[in-house]
């Protein structure tokens, strides 16, 4: 169970210490500096003080206020500093972990072609991931391990911790990513070491049979960003059980039922929101008239055909 | 109703009629108006579309309109805000119509050069909003069009892209004419150090103006030749550093922030000694203070990249920088309360929003602080804190510095004065409104919930829905500010030259001014804030 303010890993500890030192002279300060100025509208209120006194300077005052502040800041800084430093220090015994962002899931490769849709971690054992984009910016933040660094396509970021608290706690995307970026969540599963060998070991290896030609096309255009393969509505209309489907589609002259034949997928890749399959937004997709060859349409038109066949 | 054409003087709003005497006006004062009309509209369009999307987000998942609408919305209401209404804000619209003035010119120093920055501006605030409209979608890549996605998303990030770039031709514009005229056109005898304070905030804008805003220009034609000619300076796909695009982005953008911070100090700088009776505290270091951070301002901008992948060396020093920075602002508001101290304070509408602009530059700059410290900004960056952070700043000071500023200058503005009862009133909403729209913000960011959310956890929720109703209380106070102003603008009572007891130059002439403001050139013999009779009836 996630509380607030759980202290997930071992660096949480010197952030928080970083944010209650800043939290408490800014609380004073503001309250101090409300309190004065509510003293001075009353104290000083025109019905009360009708003599204004007319001091403009008082270098003793002013040399206090700027040193005083700076002093304040300084340490502001070195705890801030002090809390950070660790981060960047990578234990050499850290297990790693790569993470892979992608418009709008994590998966995280624990090597060996095992991979998982979740973030299951071992007990208080250090950990480093590596930060990889497939597509845009991403960032990875884990609000109870209080971590957090950008996933950006071609730079090889990292983070590292130690998880001391078991339990299940939220990774949530933190650099806008579009559409569904809101949705782009996992979870952090904290196990004992021996639970965590046990699920490691038990982690199926996706069978590598190489994904027939049209599929490639597909997914290296992204088209699975927006429609499922397993049948869930996300975006777009799903391509599971595609070829021959007949669907309500929205055109210029009105709505009309079309069966998802070759014209009809090969236009909706082409001219997206000519027929539009009712229900689902215009003007989300962009023509890929230019960015897939006629050659390769036939070979996604087979894909569909042969997926629809082998159900 | 006695506004009888024949016993009013004239001044510069009636001494030609006709929507064509104002679109063709040469004259600050009316340019700082046409400025100050289209602000409004872009800013309550703007603050419509903010009040929309907390409706959304009243409620986990979809609940007035999709995630794309939602997406494309955070993205103009930012825009908009920032490009068209917050950098422009003060310095066009009371620096226009008060510089010239305030340093005894009769004008700025290219007049035409000023009027065409208004069409510049106007062009480039069209350009944004046809963006919105344009091929029937909206651009959703959020006002910083961070690559790759601003690269590849599919809208029509290009027009916003050249929308955000002639905005910022009509920036620099309005900044070079500003430095000339500080320079040239002072009144004999007004030395630097005789010059009041809210020019010498322009001034320092001016110079932000001039020199970073080229950057983002060029930067934004970067990603324009990107998106058209594939050429790879920022996707690493073409083998560019999608990193390099945020430090030129920030280069510019943070010190913008400055550019609608420090007018805003400016013009609360004017209003405490004047609702005081007192001189300014400080004359000299405020100066200072404006001018250091606008120097230090150009520095710091790493630190909204702190989670990036930047090197450990640059993180801790931009964070070092950053807290340097602070100094100068926490001076400015020491001196503002000394400014006060010892006055005959007089809490008359401008000061009620002036004393609140310090409240809420307070927060914001304290929370500021926790995100520029290195171990905090991890927690806290791009989340809602963030979002709340920079309202404190934005909205609370600019603006509130804003509603400030149009509460002391419309006396003489307008020759009219404003109901005091409902100005205050409308204060109580925008006040109260905003606490509870923005601080539920922080605590909920604190917790973790990141920005640009369209769905978020349930736990979430009672944040968020405070921060709804506090937007509803928000616009209510909003619009019943802008119906008393508007009313009375044209129908308030008549104001004298001088109703607030000022001892700046604007306070020695008719309201509203003359068309050429001075019949004679002012002479300057002494120090801008002298109270030598006190009123304080």
């Amino acid at each position: 169970m996630e509380t607030l303010f759980n202290q997930g890993s071992n660096l949480a500890e010197a952030v928080d210490r970083a944010f209650i030192f800043i939290f408490a002279i800014s609380f004073i300060f503001t309250i101090g500096i409300t309190v004065l100025m509510i003293y001075i509208l009353v104290h000083f209120s025109r019905k009360k003080n009708k003599n204004p006194k007319q001091f403009s300077h008082n270098t003793k005052l002013e040399v206090i206020w700027t040193v005083v502040p700076l002093i304040i800041v300084l340490m502001m800084f070195y705890y801030g500093w002090v809390g950070f430093a660790p981060m960047r220090q990578v234990p050499a015994d850290a297990m790693p972990v790569t993470v892979i962002g992608r418009m709008w899931s994590w998966e995280f490769d624990y090597g060996n072609g095992k991979v998982s849709k979740e973030l299951v971690l071992p007990f208080n054992k250090n950990v480093k991931l590596n930060l990889v984009s497939r597509d845009v910016n991403h960032s990875l933040f884990i609000p109870a391990f209080r971590v957090k660094e950008d996933v950006i396509p071609g730079y090889e970021n990292y983070m590292w911790f130690r998880p001391i608290m078991k339990g299940t706690f939220d990774i949530y995307c933190t650099e806008y990513c579009g559409l569904a970026h809101s949705a782009m969540l996992s979870k952090v599963i904290v196990l004992d070491s021996l639970e965590f060998k046990q699920w490691l070991t038990e982690l199926k290896v996706p069978d590598n049979l190489p994904d027939p030609p049209g599929l490639v096309i597909i997914k290296a255009n992204a088209c699975i960003t927006c429609h499922s393969l397993d049948g869930s509505k996300v975006i777009g209309p799903t391509f599971k059980g595609l070829y021959g489907r007949k669907t309500l589609v929205v055109t210029e002259s009105g709505d009309k039922e079309i069966e998802a034949n070759d014209e009809y997928i090969k236009k909706s890749i082409t001219d997206p929101n000519a027929e539009q399959v009712k229900g689902y937004n215009k003007g989300l997709m962009q023509s890929y008239k230019e960015k897939i060859s006629a050659e390769d349409l036939d070979k996604i038109v087979d894909y569909f055909k042969i997926s629809v066949e082998t159900k | 109703m006695t506004n009888s054409s024949t016993s009013v003087p004239l001044n510069y709003l009636n001494h030609q009629t006709g929507l064509w005497s104002w679109l063709s006006s040469t004259d600050h004062k009316r340019i700082g108006l046409l400025y100050m009309y289209s602000i409004t509209i872009f800013f309550c369009v703007a603050a419509i579309l903010g009040l929309l999307m907390r409706i959304e987000k009243i409620a986990p998942g979809q609940t007035i309109m999709s995630a794309q609408t939602y997406n494309g919305m955070f993205t103009i209401h930012g825009i908009i805000m920032i490009f068209i209404v917050v950098i422009p804000g003060l310095a066009a619209v009371f620096g226009n119509i008060l510089l010239p003035i305030m340093i005894g010119a009769k004008d700025v120093a290219f007049p035409k050069l000023n009027l065409f920055s208004w069409y510049v501006y106007i062009t480039g605030a069209f350009l944004g909003l046809y963006s919105q409209f344009a091929n029937g979608h909206s651009p959703d890549t959020g006002w910083t069009f961070y690559v790759p996605y601003s690269a590849e998303a599919s809208s029509n990030v290009v027009i916003a892209l050249t929308a955000a770039f002639v905005l910022g031709f009509a920036s620099i514009l309005t900044g070079l004419n500003f430095i000339v005229t500080i320079h040239r056109m002072r009144a004999p005898g007004m030395t630097w150090f005789r010059m009041p304070l809210f020019p010498w905030s322009l001034y320092a804008t001016a110079w932000i103006q001039i020199l970073a805003t080229p950057i983002i220009g060029i930067t934004l034609l970067m990603v324009i030749a990107e998106r058209t000619f594939h050429i790879g300076f920022f996707d690493p796909a073409l083998g560019g550093d999608p990193v390099l695009y945020q430090h030129l982005f920030w280069i510019y953008s943070h010190p913008a922030v400055y550019v609608m911070i420090l007018p805003a100090m400016g013009v609360v700088t004017e209003i405490f000694p004047t609702f005081s009776q007192k001189p300014v505290f400080g004359y000299v270091p405020i100066v200072f203070s404006s001018m250091a951070i606008a120097l230090v301002g150009y520095f710091v901008w790493g630190h909204h990249m702190f989670t990036s992948g930047m090197s450990y060396e640059s993180r801790w020093f931009f964070s070092f920088l950053t807290f340097l920075v602070a100094i100068p602002s926490a001076i400015k508001v020491f001196n503002w309360l000394s400014t006060m101290y010892g006055g005959s304070v007089d809490l008359k509408p401008p000061l009620l929003f002036a004393i609140s602009f310090i409240f809420l530059f307070t927060i914001g700059g304290f929370t500021g602080l926790t995100l520029g410290s290195l171990a905090t900004n991890i927690q806290l960056h791009n989340t809602d804190f963030v979002v709340a952070h920079f309202h404190y700043i934005i909205f609370g000071g600019m603006g509130f510095a804003f509603f400030a500023a149009i509460h002391y200058w419309f006396p003489k503005i307008y020759g009219r004065m404003y109901n005091f009862k409902w100005a205050n009133i409308s204060w109580g909403f925008l006040f109260v409104g905003f606490n509870l729209l923005y601080f539920p913000l922080f605590v909920i960011g604190i917790q973790g919930m990141p920005r640009r959310y369209f769905d978020y956890d349930p736990k979430f929720q009672t944040g968020e829905m405070l921060s709804t109703v506090g937007a509803f209380i928000l616009i209510a106070g909003l619009f019943m500010m802008l119906a008393n102003l508007i009313y009375h603008s044209r129908k308030g009572a008549v104001a004298t030259a001088n109703p607030w007891h000022g001892v700046t130059l604007e306070w020695q002439i008719p309201s509203p001014p003359p068309h050429e403001n001075f019949d004679e050139v002012p002479v300057i013999t002494r120090d801008p804030y002298i109270f030598d009779n006190p009123q304080t009836n």
